[in-house]
């Protein structure tokens, strides 16, 4: 019956996603010529690792949230893994052995997820705020509140260090190539198809032949194993394995992810605009750091996004309305055309 | 449900005494179990001083127990409470290190006033927003507490900067009862009389059963969510101050993470996650459970980090067994009317 | 419309509703006298709902008046409606499933005692007084969750009439009911008539309608066709009113000498749902499987092609075992399956018109298991083409279609895999009679193909005219197999209802 305002919204996502890349090249144009030592080689490195660990994370989260999942334990993940990497590390294990086994470690906390969801049907909400503070206490159980630092200096170095020594970060290449992987994935292969699917409609995917459960199940494997490989670049870069290492990391992942205008109900979302939403609050938060404002307050710009992307379409959506009711009552005589 | 309650709930239709709900009793036979253990390894857990800690804990978390599962059971979720703890704590400490003078209840009261503002805030950006509670409360968790970051910057309030009427309140006791698990007291048996007594109560239950019902059924699903969110912040707003009486120092960072125990408490006492079940009994009893294990471990010398690992395994095993009860139930109900259709 | 004798409890008066561009009632006008039971009948999409809605208060009229006891009213909400005395009593019913049947009956009406303290003992008295009214038996204390369709029905009324609703609006309610609690249920609406309540009954089958209702409205494409007392009206003529021309012609099946058996389904079982299901299908043949809403029809067509698992019992295509609980394996065995609920099964209408097609096809037209679109497009365009759907473009969202079209795109998606067994579930069933006997013609067209074609219907002339063989399903179980010669509407609906109708 309301095919009209219907087409009309999903026109709007794509609309938004065309926003949110516009918006985030302006939020870079802005910075650079507002802001002091912005537009450095320097600083623009920095900002690319900065902005890592949220991009290698809302890849796969964007996957999750389309099939109408979300997934809060990965900045635990990315914690525990951390935590274990360094215990490893201690116990006199080759740094080439514990990397891999770091990278299937969060396949496996993944694992964990995705059975309690698809095997127990247990909301996945409630699931991993569950894991949450579980992977996040076994980080604890396991290094205590001590760090680990004395990490070998050819991987802490090629961690922060650039291509050729010239302005690109070596971490950009592994950032690309699994940002490639999965706009492929999602957007160019039956296994996207399905995500999008499953996520609008459950039951005619499972009518359609997509193996809904076992879909779920091996997207939040990948959402661990990214976390895995994020802990792994995160310890690497700041050269310091730490329980508490990506505490709160989740927010900013979620929030990257609607910003760029996935629907938390699932069904709706595209990669370009995810990328462009995590560009977009790297830039923020770089530039207000740049700027003095302290970590902690950065926190009410990122919170504040993440609830703003989420009402600006609603706003929108109910202004239209409105004005689509009150031309009805305009012309009462003839509500049809 | 309607048969769900607990012992005190003297409602008129008389069932005085009524069954404690099996879920409940689980509770409490784990508390007895875990209580029994650790006194006898070590009798030290049943001094003056252990028990009164425990409480004293338990009446802070129990508080916020009560306000997040009036939220949950309405089939939303509050995720700001302990950034609003943080909040109204620092700014009642600010408040009384200005005014030591100050009565407490002003305290209190201004305590509740500063979460009500922010639980209207959630409120408001999930009724007329209608942005879901998860992402509301999400943003707030950490735009709440930039704010009391913004604020405090890296000051600290300390204990000997606050007036000694304010402190001792913590102390202080009616027939050998803390005042802050009086408070806490107060707080689950009036929400538990509301919840299952009053109008408003059962409306809140029928909104999480079935929203579209309840829609339909002409309840005031928008002014009871608005109430909901609001009372979940207030009761944050009065935690903050009992956690500043409590602790004497406070910081920006003060409840840093307390959601997680907060969700887990309402979730393991039987609320379930997505509304329509589950009393604030129950959630004061989980309130409880945590807090006794959180001070086990220490007695029974387990490492501390512990604890939020098993939060989390809690929080699972809860839902789980939810799932269990729920699928027998299910299995059960229909073998009832059993009528191959 | 003629003027009653006394002022009607409710009057609808020339009300239009549009939604978007979308007019789903323009100009809608009956009355409802006490003490009348009356019928409002269309297709689906006629605007009756909507109608229903606005008695509720969900939706607010653009234009018209509703009146209550000849006043006008406006209703800001549900509230509004109920405290008229309007009460709706919807096809899937609204229940809190955690709450007692006493307090579901008693919600935003609860008696109270001191300091405002609900009176548990006399909610419960209220509901036991309800329910000896009503003459069921129900136990006011249990949760309201794992009551039968119907038995949640009783208690959506017990609700109406504890709440001293004057107006009753059933919204299909006898749509999942066995006979005997249709007639349960006829017996309660009797005794409010009696009592002087006005009832606007909405209901799909004319035999209800004629045996309980004294008047009725018929609605066709949002519009109002007329109102008349029952007895002047024949079943052929409302039919011909709804749909706005007759009905002939509409089955053109064409007759195929069967071939080999492709189907074969063997003692398939499901706990609590259908057992002992045998029963073949050969190549060429058109198949009805027919019986009354809530035999476990469409539960057997989903377990035949593995949406929903089995307890026991084999399916064979060509003589190759299927794998349970798998619709992959039952696609790679040559099935496909055009569900019952297009909206929630059969297409995900925020997707595309072309995604939707493709979607079971998407593995197979991956090249190196990636999706450019061009290969997509093509097959999207071929399979609408052939089924003659009308549609803007490809890319719009199916949501935007009309019903026919809708069903179109499902098929289309199924016979992009070039299924060797189709079955269908209620193909017809909300689609406009045009569309109605593309469908047919094309399901005779693929049965001449050599298809093996199973069709669920519910609707008599539609088995009649298209099956080669009706099997009737009962309470979970196949009780008849008629071949053609013997299949009539009396063979099978003494089939379907068993001793219950004699």
């Amino acid at each position: 019956m309301s095919d009209n305002p219907v087409a009309r919204r999903l026109s709007r996502v794509a609309g938004w996603d065309a926003a949110i890349i516009v918006v985030a090249i302006l939020a870079l144009v802005v910075a650079g010529g507002a802001v002091e030592n912005f537009a450095t080689t320097r600083n623009v490195g920095f900002l690319v690792l900065d902005l890592l660990p949220i991009a290698l994370l809302a890849l796969p989260m964007t996957l999750v949230i389309i099939t109408g999942e979300i997934d809060l334990s990965v900045a635990s993940t990315l914690g525990l893994t951390s935590a274990v990497l360094g215990s490893l590390w201690n116990s006199g294990m080759a740094i080439e052995t514990i990397i891999p086994l770091c990278v299937l470690l969060g396949a496996v906390l993944g694992a964990v997820n995705g059975v309690f969801v698809t095997v127990f049907r247990l909301p996945s909400l409630a699931v991993t705020i569950g894991t949450m503070a579980l992977f996040r206490g076994l980080a604890f159980v396991v290094l205590g509140d001590s760090a680990v630092a004395d990490f070998p200096a050819a991987f802490t170095g090629w961690a922060t260090g650039t291509i050729g020594d010239g302005p690109v970060p070596n971490v950009l290449v592994p950032l690309l190539v699994l940002a490639a992987v999965f706009v492929v994935v999602l957007h160019a292969t039956p296994v996207g198809r399905a995500v999008f699917a499953a996520g609008a409609s459950e039951q005619t995917a499972r009518f359609s032949g997509v193996r809904v459960d076992r879909l779920k199940f091996w997207l939040f494997v990948a959402s661990g194993a990214v976390a895995g490989l994020a802990g792994v670049l995160w310890t690497l870069r700041y050269s310091s394995a730490r329980a508490d290492n990506g505490f709160g990391l989740e927010l900013a992942v979620v929030a990257a992810v609607l910003l760029g205008g996935v629907s938390i109900f699932g069904g709706k979302g595209a990669m370009p605009g995810v990328l462009a939403g995590v560009l977009l609050l790297a830039t923020v938060q770089n530039a207000l750091r740049l700027e003095d404002v302290s970590n902690e307050a950065l926190n009410i710009v990122t919170g504040a996004l993440l609830i703003v992307s989420v009402l600006l379409p609603n706003i929108g959506r109910s202004v239209r309305a409105a004005t689509h009711r009150r031309r009805l009552r305009q012309s009462p005589t003839d509500p049809i055309s | 449900m309607s048969t769900v309650t607990t012992a005190g709930a003297t409602a008129a239709g008389g069932r005085i005494g009524a069954l404690l709900r099996v879920r409940e009793l689980g509770i409490v036979l784990a508390l007895a179990v875990l209580v029994g253990y650790t006194a006898f390894v070590n009798p030290r857990f049943l001094s003056g001083q252990s028990v009164r800690d425990i409480l004293l804990g338990t009446a802070i978390l129990a508080v916020l127990a009560v306000g997040q599962a009036i939220v949950i059971i309405t089939r939303n979720i509050d995720l700001s409470v302990g950034s609003v703890l943080g909040l109204s704590a620092f700014a009642v400490g600010t408040v009384v290190q200005d005014n030591p003078g100050m009565p407490v209840f002003v305290a209190l009261l201004l305590g509740i006033a500063i979460g009500g503002v922010c639980g209207l805030v959630n409120a408001v950006l999930v009724r007329y927003g209608r942005v879901p509670a998860l992402v509301v409360t999400l943003g707030t968790l950490y735009v709440f507490r930039g704010i009391t970051y913004s604020w405090a910057g890296g000051q600290q309030i300390t204990a000997d900067e606050l007036p000694k009427r304010f402190l001792g309140f913590a102390g202080e006791s009616v027939l050998g009862v803390p005042w802050l698990v009086v408070i806490a007291l107060l707080v689950v048996a009036v929400a538990g009389v509301v919840l299952r007594n009053y109008r408003v109560g059962r409306e809140l239950y029928a909104m999480g059963s079935n929203p579209e019902a309840a829609t339909l059924a002409g309840i005031r699903v928008g002014r009871n969510t608005l109430g909901a969110f609001a009372v979940s912040g207030a009761l944050a707003g009065l935690a903050g101050v009992l956690f500043a009486v409590r602790f004497g120092t406070i910081d920006a960072a003060a409840g840093t993470g307390y959601e997680l125990n907060v969700v887990a408490a309402a979730v393991v006492g039987g609320v379930a996650v997505f509304g329509g079940s589950g009393t604030v009994w129950g959630a004061a009893l989980g309130a409880l459970l945590l807090t006794v294990i959180g001070n086990a471990l220490a007695v029974l010398d387990i490492n501390q980090f512990w604890q939020q690992a098993i939060v989390g395994a809690l929080i699972l095993l809860a839902i789980g067994v939810d799932r269990l009860v729920a699928a027998r139930t299910a299995r059960a109900l229909k073998n009832r009317n059993g009528h191959v259709r | 419309m003629e003027r009653q004798d006394s002022t009607p409890l409710l009057e609808v008066r020339d009300v239009t509703k549009s939604f978007g561009s979308v007019a789903a009632v323009r100009g809608c006008s009956f009355g409802l006298p006490p003490g009348e039971v009356h019928a409002l009948v269309g297709e689906n999409g006629a605007g009756k709902s909507t109608i229903v809605k606005m008695l509720a208060g969900v939706h607010r009229p653009d234009t018209g008046t509703l009146l209550v006891d000849g006043e006008p009213v406006e209703f800001g909400g549900p509230a509004d409606a109920m405290d008229a005395g309007i009460a709706v009593i919807y096809q899937e019913p609204t229940l809190f499933g955690d709450l007692s049947v006493a307090e579901n009956i008693a919600m935003g009406r609860q008696p109270r005692g001191r300091f405002g303290i609900i009176d548990r003992r006399r909610m419960r008295r209220t509901a036991t007084e309800l329910f000896a009214r009503l003459g069921v038996h129900l136990d006011p204390g249990r949760p309201a969750r794992g009551l039968s369709i119907a038995d949640q029905q009783i208690v959506e009324i017990a609700k109406a009439i504890g709440g001293r609703a004057r107006i009753l609006v059933m919204d299909e309610p006898t749509a999942a009911l066995s006979s005997v609690e249709v007639e349960r249920l006829f017996a309660v609406v009797r005794a409010l008539r009696e009592e002087g309540a006005a009832v606007l009954f909405i209901s799909h089958r004319f035999e209800e309608i004629t045996a309980l209702c004294d008047r009725v409205t018929i609605m066709r494409d949002g519009a109002h066709v007329s109102t008349d007392p029952l007895a002047d009206l024949t079943v052929e003529e409302m039919v011909r009113r709804m749909v706005g021309r007759d009905l002939d012609a509409l089955f053109p099946k064409q007759d195929v000498e069967p071939g080999a058996v492709v189907l074969e389904v063997d003692g398939l079982a499901r706990e609590g749902v259908f057992r002992d299901v045998t029963f073949e299908v050969r190549a060429g043949e058109i198949v009805a499987l027919a019986g009354l809403v809530g035999a476990g029809r469409s539960e057997v067509v989903q377990a035949v092609f593995g949406v929903d698992g089995r307890d026991a019992g084999t399916v064979r295509v060509n003589g190759k075992r299927v794998r349970p609980h798998s619709s992959r394996a039952a696609m790679a065995a040559g099935m496909a399956l055009v569900p019952e609920d297009r909206r929630q099964q059969g297409l995900v209408m925020d997707l595309s018109i072309q995604r939707n097609v493709t979607l079971p096809r998407s593995g197979a037209l991956a090249r190196f298991g990636l999706l450019g679109g061009g290969a997509e497009r093509r097959e999207a365009a071929h399979w609408t083409e052939r089924l003659r759907t009308r549609y803007g473009r490809l890319a719009d969202p199916v949501r935007t279609l009309s019903g026919g079209n809708q069903q179109k795109v499902v098929l289309a998606k199924w016979l992009a895999t070039a299924p060797r067994v189709l079955i269908v579930d209620e193909p017809t069933r909300g689609i406009d009679v045009g569309t109605k006997a593309e469908v047919h013609r094309l399901m005779s067209a693929l049965a001449a193909e050599g298809v093996a074609v199973l069709m669920v219907s519910s609707e008599l002339p539609e088995v009649l005219g298209m099956a080669d063989r009706v099997l009737v399903m009962r309470e979970g179980r196949l009780v008849a197999d008629l071949p053609r010669a013997e299949a009539t509407e009396e063979s099978i609906m003494l089939a379907a209802m068993g001793q219950e109708v004699a």
